[in-house]
């Protein structure tokens, strides 16, 4: 087991390297940087003099061997430099959004468990009833919805029920509190974009906990306990669903590491100040290494979500730690 | 030889008629039919746009700014009084070609790397697969919304047209690696029946074997790739346009549309409603779709799903 966790963890390392590589050239593949447009702006005047100056202050103009090796070992030391932009420290600029978004990824999880668990259930249960063809429509609908239109809906329809309801227009709170200081403020803000990337990511939840109960519902087992006279209530609540879990688990693993990315576009509707906002904004600055840090940030989370995958996978299966 | 082209007329004689066979695809795959007519709907509504669209979508009127749905603008206005229904049946073409065409460039570049990557094998699979695995690594909106940017800046004076191309080459850039896994586990499969090792024994080029024999082979998990995309790369888009960072204004485009819309969502509703409605059906169509094709060219996804 320990050799092919050590194996796995080795096999990160490239998988990481190449993936700054890849950030790093494709970011100084844009032409003109950073001090372009922060002295100067598209089309304006500027003086080639103090750009020259700005260049030399954010280390742009050595050599790009010598700039990729200071990037990669402050990613080694997790010291990611200062923003080139605003010039504030990226630590400490990440670490108050990277809050947020875990938050809403982590809310948005549970949101997609508590809507994955219980509809797959029923879905498999009910085979080829209206029931089943109901949720199914509605897993299938959760992909094809875009998670934005969704939130924007949501919005729309909380101004519009508050106003119907309470006279006044209710709008969910702009300004981050963390959960600790002010949890009411904070949940009232952050329940709503979790709702509309949660449902979406139920979809393929519901669809797999569907399947794998259907399957393991067919095991000798299962009919053994019916033929024991069980009710089917006891025989899918104590034996099937159990074993049914552990693909649905996975399934949640891998999307909980796709979230992360696929907040950028939800935090735009809900005007959150999170990670995939400052994301947007530092690609269209040229803040290179404001971006480098966060696209770093969001393949480290997602590389070692699946090592963990891979290591519950090879502990629960043998096979796989030998082939 | 004349028997079996006998055998072979036989069968085309008794070949189900167009209706009957329809009726068998409504009964065994009612999903996918619902699918395959909100596709057809799709295709109809986008060829056919300049004729069925009462305006001209790119038209600004300042008397009817922000007007609600009528008889005169069925789904309204926008906040430039343009024609909402017409800019809708426009933003057809506008997903079509973006989706159609990232997917079938995404899918084909990965085919032909899944299958030299499984015919090759060894180092330059070792390498490939590594420099997939990178890609993969990164969540797919993050990648097209970096090449965006960067093909962006690379033609600062691109006009809406150029700047299509630059979300079509944003989209496929992701599809390449996901496409490239799958063909390649195929691929590895069909290298290891002989008539592969026939071929090279025959003195066949290894270009000649790949393009004759291998590809023809991996044809079924192409298609299912190729079909599962076409929904995501819509959905891409209407993400990047909705970011500002995909379709550029004039041009009509579901997600463009909702992007301006979220500052009035307040008072005109109707801007907020009927883009995402078109984005959510041609999405949910697709994929239906791409499902009934993989339960048909691949049976043994069949069972449980």
């Amino acid at each position: 087991m320990w050799q092919y966790v050590i194996k796995r963890l080795l096999l990160m390392i490239p998988t990481v390297i190449g993936a700054a590589l890849l950030i790093f050239f494709l970011l100084r593949l844009l032409p003109g940087d950073v001090c372009e447009l922060k002295l100067g702006g598209e089309g304006a005047y500027y003086d080639p003099e103090q750009i020259k100056i700005c260049r030399a202050e954010l280390g742009l103009d050595q050599p790009l061997a010598y700039q990729f090796w200071e990037f990669v070992s402050g990613l080694a030391t997790l010291d990611f430099g200062k923003s080139m932009w605003t010039g504030r420290d990226i630590s400490g600029e990440i670490s108050q959004r990277f809050q947020l978004s875990l938050q809403v990824a982590i809310m948005a999880t549970v949101v997609s468990i508590l809507i994955a668990i219980p509809l797959g259930t029923l879905s498999a249960v009910y085979q080829n009833t209206w029931i089943d063809y109901v949720v199914r429509t509605f897993s299938i609908a959760g992909i094809a919805i875009p998670s934005f239109w969704l939130g924007l809906i949501i919005i729309l329809g909380l101004l519009i029920t508050t106003q119907s309801w309470f006279g006044t227009p209710w709008m969910p709170p702009i300004d981050y509190r963390p959960l600790w200081v002010d949890p009411m403020h904070n949940l009232s803000m952050l329940i709503w974009p979790a709702v509309a990337t949660g449902y979406r990511y139920s979809a393929v939840a519901t669809r797999m906990m569907r399947s794998s109960l259907l399957e393991v519902l067919r095991e000798d087992y299962v009919r053994t306990a019916r033929a024991k006279g069980l009710i089917e209530k006891i025989v899918i609540n104590r034996h099937a669903l159990k074993n049914a879990m552990l693909p649905v688990v996975t399934v949640i693993g891998i999307e909980f590491a796709f979230l992360m990315g696929g907040l950028v576009v939800t935090e735009q509707v809900f005007n959150l100040n999170g990670l995939g906002r400052l994301l947007v904004d530092s690609v269209t600055l040229n803040d290179y290494s404001m971006t480098q840090a966060i696209v770093m940030l969001i393949v480290l989370v997602f590389v070692f979500t699946n090592f963990i995958i891979d290591i519950m996978y090879a502990w629960l299966d043998p096979r796989i730690r030998y082939s | 030889m004349a028997d079996a082209t006998a055998t072979q007329l036989e069968a085309l004689r008794n070949r189900p008629g167009l209706l009957r066979s329809i009726g068998t695809l409504i009964r065994k795959q009612p999903l996918g039919f619902i699918g395959a007519l909100i596709v057809i709907a799709m295709v109809v509504a986008a060829a056919l746009a300049p004729i069925i669209s009462p305006y001209d979508p790119e038209l600004n009127s300042y008397e009817s700014m922000l007007s609600e749905p009528s008889a005169a603008h069925f789904l309204g206005t926008d906040e430039f009084g343009r024609d909402i229904l017409s800019r809708i049946l426009y933003g057809a073409q506008t997903a079509l070609f973006v989706g159609l065409v990232s997917s079938f460039i995404g899918a084909t570049l990965g085919l032909v790397i899944g299958v030299a990557s499984a015919y090759f094998g060894g180092r330059i699979d070792l390498v490939l697969q590594r420099i997939l695995d990178v890609f993969m690594a990164f969540p797919l909106i993050i990648i097209a919304l970096t090449v965006v940017v960067a093909s962006r800046s690379m033609f600062p004076n691109a006009g809406p047209e150029l700047q299509v191309l630059f979300v079509v080459f944003a989209i496929t850039i992701p599809f390449i690696p996901k496409c490239a896994r799958v063909v390649r586990s195929s691929a590895l499969a069909i290298r290891e029946i002989p008539y592969i090792d026939a071929a090279r024994a025959n003195g066949y080029s290894n270009s000649r074997i790949i393009m004759r024999h291998m590809v023809p082979n991996v044809m079924a998990p192409f298609l299912i790739m190729i079909t599962a995309f076409v929904g995501q790369a819509i959905l891409l888009e209407a993400s990047l346009s909705f970011l500002g960072l995909g379709v550029q204004e004039p041009t009509p485009a579901w997600g463009l549309m909702l992007r301006s819309a979220q500052d009035h969502a307040e008072s005109a509703p109707w801007t907020v409603i009927w883009p995402g409605v078109a984005i959510t059906l041609a999405v949910f169509g697709f994929n239906i779709f791409g499902d009934a094709v993989r339960d048909a060219l691949d049976p043994r996804l069949r069972s449980s799903q």
